[in-house]
């Protein structure tokens, strides 16, 4: 395409792309930002750019299939009663319904089931599909507290307390009216039909001081028994993670900039936070230096897409990972069969990011019947059980041929960059060399 | 309200019946961690007396159940945080996050509370006889306030459901952003937040004002209060209103 | 992010219980910020004697009777100066009978480099890194007497649990802020600062607030006046209290996320960042007890009066 135009000397500005050019009509034409969901799409120093390095004659590999690799993770034992025990490291990140149709919040809740891990639900309550599906159920803790009930409090597995998401640290949510319906105004408390917005801080608390006084008030609320985990958006990993620590956090869920949501602005999901590849190391210094390193979990998300990438996080500190775009994926999102609806919608399959619109020819991020209905909740669920298999077992193919009996025991030693920002980044040594810049 | 009475009729307890056991549970000599699994544990119907709280924060959080509480002063932050159920009294003062997510039953508190006072309830009724600090009410959805005095800046903030009662006056900023909540205050009110505006005060305002009054143990006269509520001009992204988010 | 507890006293009976009260006071805030703590304890006369000038040195190199003996013969020796040097763990704390210039010039000579942490002719301060209630055991807290004090626990946010991080500030004679929340736009202000010939020992969010508070009061502002200015440069969330040898005042960021609660007597205004800390004092049944409004700037002096300034 590109080049059929420079056949004929056009020359296309790399500032002022065709895209750029768009965004800018698009902004004089409407005098309003532009929202859209997914994560960042930019090209950003990314998991790609680390290999690991297998065993030969130095160090021995397993055999595949037959020698035990573990994939096994247990959350939550720093001060809660009941830790939550997973067979894989692997987990699904929160996702609202509201912004997710009932039956893709049942889906993700089977296809966790069946693979032995845990769902999480979102901004605006846990429903029964959703609870009922799954085994180990992670209810999340936001500033709107749409739907915040002592009762699913307490059904809850695990709290996770959001401080903010890689798509948009410091920001807070939104949805808009096309997806609030009577379901969702009813769960929100809210007028059918508005554009919600979520506020970016906690009505009650401000400050990891009084962070510390709420972890409290939630361990006395579910008796100790829950595990608290506290999800901040990758900015400031260091800090943000000693501060949770310190606050009493049992977990910290960190998420990076390529992380999903429903709807943001572009210009944040584009320009605030860090890629994931280079916060894991700041956060598991923070909990190195405080000696709690794997006694105080570190959950990665931002981009997660197969095994490597998970053996990938781990490596770096990463007690298990998240996944959130890669599961809409796996359950059928912007799958090529919905083609001729997607460009129907403007977009084309591969491209569809308009999940505030609530139009999703999959049937995820929608609130219309119609639409829902195409996605059957057992026949996602077992896609989403596949797609974990895939990880796991990718992540354990790794683990062994670097001589691991355990995905934790991979370390960063394991790993090379295959660029100078990615050794930087991740604090690895350049590949052939011993260089890490910066140390 | 008194324990000692029938908690349906308010009439004293007939000598027929058992005397009520009050559990009386010293603050000074247990935790707020074994009173606050007591009263997971406990039984409908059953009273309790707090003494020497001491600012402590988390006390009687996540009570679900049908009870009655009286505290001897001044509790911390989150005091009857996420409350369900039963009837919860304060004889002094309460911290941040007072009666936080409140989803029924009733908190009570005879002095002032601090900031984020019935921050996000869902249902119940919250008294304050004293002032309250900034954010009374903020992102309330279904919960009664009613404050004897003052309340500070950015209250009813985000409110989408629920009456805010203030007899006294109303800090910067009342109900900015607000849903559907109703807000009536009695004195002055420094300024309203974007999209709060006052509204006609019609006879089923009256009705609900003088009730909620009533059940705060008030004299107040309802027609002494004026209604704010939303204009509803932010229920919709609009380029116009971009100052406003 | 921390707790706060000040108090100053008015009625001069009361005064020879400042550091009992004052130890009620910081058990109330210590799980607030238990990484490190400070404290500054004004007019106590055996730490701040009548006549002297008081140095506070952090982590100082020498034992305190060697750091004595140095600054004798560093002195001029002139009228027989009297120097008085007490070790509190990372704080050092020097008196002298003359100038608090001269005395930190003759330490800086014997010490160069050294973290000066306090200075004043009627402000003591010691903070370091540790339990706050072990620090107060350290420094004798009960024991102490005065006219007002001001403490601070700390939770470090951006920077590093040191005694050199920790509250108050004081970089100016009997100046001290203490701080509880962050600043986000500290590192240009600090460029500002050191571009007007400021000089900054760290880069701590909240040292630079003292800077900031110390330039205008050099420059001929009052108290709340400087105050007033830092709210209209400052963004982000605090909640600050800052003491001058007859001066307490107190202001919240205009948003005013972090706590503050004010509880004021005939005999004492005290502040503190959770009412439990307040519970103890004498006459608090009785106290007017309020929470400082938001952006204003609360403002009390030992004779009493207040002023109340709306930014």
């Amino acid at each position: 395409m590109t080049n059929s135009y420079a056949s004929r000397g056009l020359r296309e500005s790399a500032t002022f792309d065709r895209a750029t050019i768009n965004d800018i009509q698009r902004a004089a034409t409407t005098g309003i930002y532009d929202i859209r969901g997914w994560g960042a799409k930019r090209a950003l120093p990314h998991f790609d750019d680390l290999l690991f390095l297998g065993a030969s004659v130095s160090r021995y590999p397993l055999e595949g299939y037959r020698e035990k690799c573990g994939t096994d993770v247990t959350l939550g034992g720093r001060h809660a009663l009941k830790p939550i025990t997973l067979d894989i490291p692997i987990t699904i990140a929160g996702m609202s319904f509201g912004a997710l149709s009932a039956n893709a919040k049942e889906a993700l809740g089977r296809g966790a089931t069946e693979a032995g891990t845990s769902t999480t639900t979102g901004d605006g309550g846990m429903t029964p599909e959703e609870r009922g599906q799954s085994r180990h159920l992670v209810y999340q803790y936001l500033p709107s507290r749409y739907g915040m009930n002592p009762d699913d409090l307490r059904k809850a597995d695990a709290i996770e307390i959001v401080l903010g998401q890689g798509a948009k640290p410091g920001g807070g949510g939104m949805l808009l009216g096309q997806k609030i319906t009577e379901r969702v105004a009813g769960m929100r408390t809210l007028p059918v039909g508005i554009d919600q917005r979520s506020a970016c801080r906690h009505p009650d608390w401000t400050g990891p001081d009084d962070l510390a006084i709420k972890i409290a008030e939630l361990r006395e609320i579910t008796d100790w028994h829950t595990p608290i985990y506290v999800k901040v958006g990758a900015s400031r990993p260091y800090y943000d993670t000693a501060l949770a620590v310190k606050s009493g956090a049992d977990v910290v869920v960190l998420d990076g900039m390529q992380g999903g949501t429903a709807a943001t602005q572009q210009v944040f999901i584009e320009n605030v936070g860090i890629p994931i590849l280079a916060a894991i190391g700041p956060a598991v210094a923070a909990l190195q230096e405080l000696g709690v390193h794997r006694q105080v979990q570190l959950i990665v998300s931002g981009g997660i897409r197969n095994g490597a990438d998970v053996a990938k996080a781990i490596a770096l500190g990463a007690d298990a990972v998240s996944i959130g775009t890669a599961a809409l994926i796996a359950l059928g999102d912007n799958d090529p069969r919905y083609q001729a609806e997607y460009e129907a919608l403007g977009s084309s399959a591969g491209f569809y990011d308009d999940f505030q619109d609530g139009k999703d020819p999959a049937g995820i991020s929608t609130q219309d019947p119609i639409l829902a209905a195409r996605l059957d909740p057992i026949a996602g669920g077992k896609r989403i059980a596949n797609y974990l298999r895939v990880l796991t077992l990718e992540a354990q193919t790794i683990a062994r041929a670097c001589g691991k009996s355990h995905l934790h025991h991979l370390e960063p030693e394991d790993l090379v960059a295959l660029t100078v920002e990615a050794a930087a980044m991740a604090g690895v040594p350049l590949a052939g060399t011993s260089w890490i810049p910066g140390r | 309200m008194d324990p000692r009475l029938d908690q349906r009729t308010g009439d004293a307890v007939t000598l027929t019946q058992a005397p009520v056991h009050i559990e009386t549970v010293d603050l000074a000599v247990s935790t707020v961690r074994e009173l606050n699994q007591a009263l997971h544990a406990t039984d409908d119907g059953t009273s309790w007396v707090v003494d020497t709280p001491a600012g402590q924060h988390n006390i009687a959080v996540g009570i679900d159940r049908d009870l009655d509480l009286v505290v001897n002063g001044h509790v911390g932050y989150y005091f009857a945080g996420m409350h369900q159920k039963g009837r919860v009294t304060v004889h002094g003062s309460a911290g941040v996050g007072l009666a936080e997510n409140i989803m029924s039953g009733t908190v009570h508190v005879t002095g002032d509370a601090s900031q984020a006072a019935a921050a996000t309830g869902q249902g119940g009724l919250v008294i304050i006889d004293g002032n309250t600090g900034a954010r009374c009410g903020i992102s309330m959805k279904g919960v009664d306030i009613v404050v004897g005095g003052d309340i500070g800046h950015a209250s009813a903030f985000m409110a989408q459901a629920g009456r805010l009662v203030v007899c006294g006056d109303a800090g910067e900023g009342l109900g900015d952003s607000i849903y559907e909540a109703r807000i009536y205050v009695k004195g002055t009110v420094a300024s309203l937040g974007a999209d709060c505006v006052e509204k006609p005060l019609r006879p089923e305002h009256l009705a609900e004002l003088a009730e909620l009054l009533t059940l705060a143990g008030r004299t107040d006269a309802p027609t002494d209060f004026r209604r704010y509520g939303s204009a509803r001009t932010l229920y919709h992204f609009a380029a116009v209103n971009a100052a406003a988010y | 992010m921390c707790g706060i507890a000040a108090l100053q006293i008015r009625d001069v009976g009361l005064r020879a219980s400042l550091g009992e009260l004052m130890h009620g006071m910081l058990c109330g805030i210590v799980d607030r910020g238990p990484d490190s703590a400070g404290l500054a304890i004004y007019n106590d006369p055996t730490l701040t004697p009548a006549g002297t000038s008081t140095v506070t040195v952090l982590n100082a190199e020498l034992t305190p009777d060697a750091l004595a003996a140095a600054l004798r013969d560093a002195l001029p020796p002139a009228v027989g100066v009297t120097v008085t040097v007490t070790g509190f763990g990372e704080t050092t704390l020097i008196n002298a009978q003359i100038g608090t210039g001269a005395l930190e010039d003759a330490i800086t000579s014997i010490l160069p480099g050294v973290q000066i942490a306090g200075r004043g002719e009627h402000a003591a301060v010691r903070k370091g890194t540790g339990h706050p209630l072990d620090l107060a055991e350290l420094y004798d807290l009960r024991s102490a007497t005065g006219s007002q004090g001001l403490s601070h626990t700390r939770m470090a946010t951006e920077s590093a649990v040191t005694a050199a991080g920790s509250h108050p500030f004081t970089v100016a004679d009997d100046l001290c802020l203490v701080h509880n929340g962050s600043f986000s736009n500290h590192a240009t202000i600090r460029r500002q600062l050191r571009a007007e010939g400021v000089t900054c020992d760290s880069e701590n969010d909240s040292e630079v607030a003292a800077r900031f508070i110390a330039w205008c009061l050099a420059a001929g502002d009052t108290l709340t006046t400087a105050l007033e200015k830092l709210g209209s440069v400052f963004d982000g969330f605090y909640t600050l209290v800052v003491t001058t040898a007859t001066s307490m005042a107190i202001v919240r960021d205009p948003i005013a996320c972090k706590p503050a609660i004010i509880a004021e007597t005939d005999a004492w205004v005290a502040m503190a960042s959770e009412y439990r800390a307040l519970a103890h004092l004498p006459g608090i049944e009785s106290a007017r007890i309020f929470e400082p409004a938001p952006g204003v700037v609360y403002t009390w002096t030992l004779d009493s009066t207040k002023e109340l300034v709306t930014l």
